[in-house]
């Protein structure tokens, strides 16, 4: 029999530190196949974040670089400038990319960085243990929230694409989930559509993908995926949101 | 059979996707603990798996590999 499907290339050895049923293994496995089947193995740069996502260098086998809390974009933006032949794409959480970090991505999209940032959506600060996050939708239940999210004391929640789509330098947004085997699939198509974005010089890419936290849902892994469907999609509309000419 | 998969058992955390999405029901959770302490999932060897790699899709860690093709 023929093998089909096993571990890419780009992806190492090490077991992950994510928790059963976490939605960044799936979106490190998918960059990994991204970048091996777009052959960017000896070009594409990772940048990593602080939180859940901080030790992704740990498991991609090309060139990774730490950044600041938040700073993701303003690193990857340095080091595409001076490496402008390479690949870059930071991969950030929504507390790194929408709270703390809400400037260096603002600015880096208006500026028009020729970056990929693969935005982990998962509407809590994951790895603090599950605090309210400017993307936890309203209502949710968090450990800062525990009466559930009320806007006219905590706000809405962020909708990173909507926002980035206003600022001309941005070329290419889209919203996917990976919360079921066909939305993984659209997923991986929305990674190599902002690489490709970048490698046409045409603008500021990025991809914000929902993904489940069953630990600080609070949930088993089927019930997060479902929840994605249920209430999650409805406050952050799936579908690309904006998208220039490659 | 027309598909099998192997199962890096050490890897499974036993979340249970590859449970839930199987459309041939060929993948249950054991009773077998990993060195994590993780109940893990095992293969059905006689449920007819086609290789249709759903299962790997699904799996976050990486711990499934997918054969199909003939009976060689």
């Amino acid at each position: 029999m023929k093998k089909v499907y096993s571990r890419p290339r780009s992806l190492k050895e090490t077991h992950f530190h994510y928790c059963p049923g976490c939605g960044h293994a799936i979106v490190n496995r998918l960059l990994a196949e991204v970048v091996d089947e777009m052959d960017l193995r000896d070009t594409a740069i990772c940048v990593a974040p602080a939180g859940c996502g901080m030790l992704v260098y740990n498991y991609f086998d090309i060139d990774t670089l730490e950044s600041a809390h938040g700073r993701g974009a303003a690193v990857a933006t340095g080091i595409k400038r001076v490496r402008p032949e390479n690949l870059v794409f930071s991969y950030q959480g929504d507390g790194d990319l929408a709270a703390i970090g809400t400037a260096e991505s603002f600015h880096a999209a208006n500026r028009g960085e020729l970056i990929t940032v693969i935005f982990v959506n998962n509407g809590v600060y994951g790895m603090t243990g599950g605090q309210m996050a400017p993307t936890t939708v309203i209502d949710q239940v968090t450990t800062t929230t525990p009466g559930g999210r009320a806007s006219d004391q905590a706000g809405h929640p962020v909708r990173m694409c909507e926002v980035l789509a206003v600022l001309d330098g941005t070329s290419y947004l889209e919203r996917v989930a990976v919360n079921k085997p066909a939305a993984i699939v659209a997923a991986k198509k929305a990674i190599i559509k902002a690489f490709q974005h970048q490698l046409n010089r045409t603008g500021f890419s990025m991809v914000e993908v929902l993904s489940p936290c069953p630990t600080n849902w609070k949930m088993g892994p089927i019930e997060a995926c479902k929840w994605i469907d249920d209430v999650m999609t409805k406050h952050f509309p799936l579908g690309v949101v904006k998208e220039v000419k490659c | 059979m027309k598909g099998y998969i192997e199962i890096d058992q050490e890897r499974c955390k036993g979340c249970s996707f590859c449970i839930e999405y199987c459309p041939k029901n060929a993948i249950a959770l054991s009773n077998k603990l990993n060195l994590k302490g993780y109940f893990v999932v095992d293969f059905q060897a006689d449920k007819d798996c086609n290789g249709c790699a759903v299962c790997a899709l699904m799996c976050p860690e990486v711990a499934i590999e997918v054969y199909r093709g003939g009976s060689n």
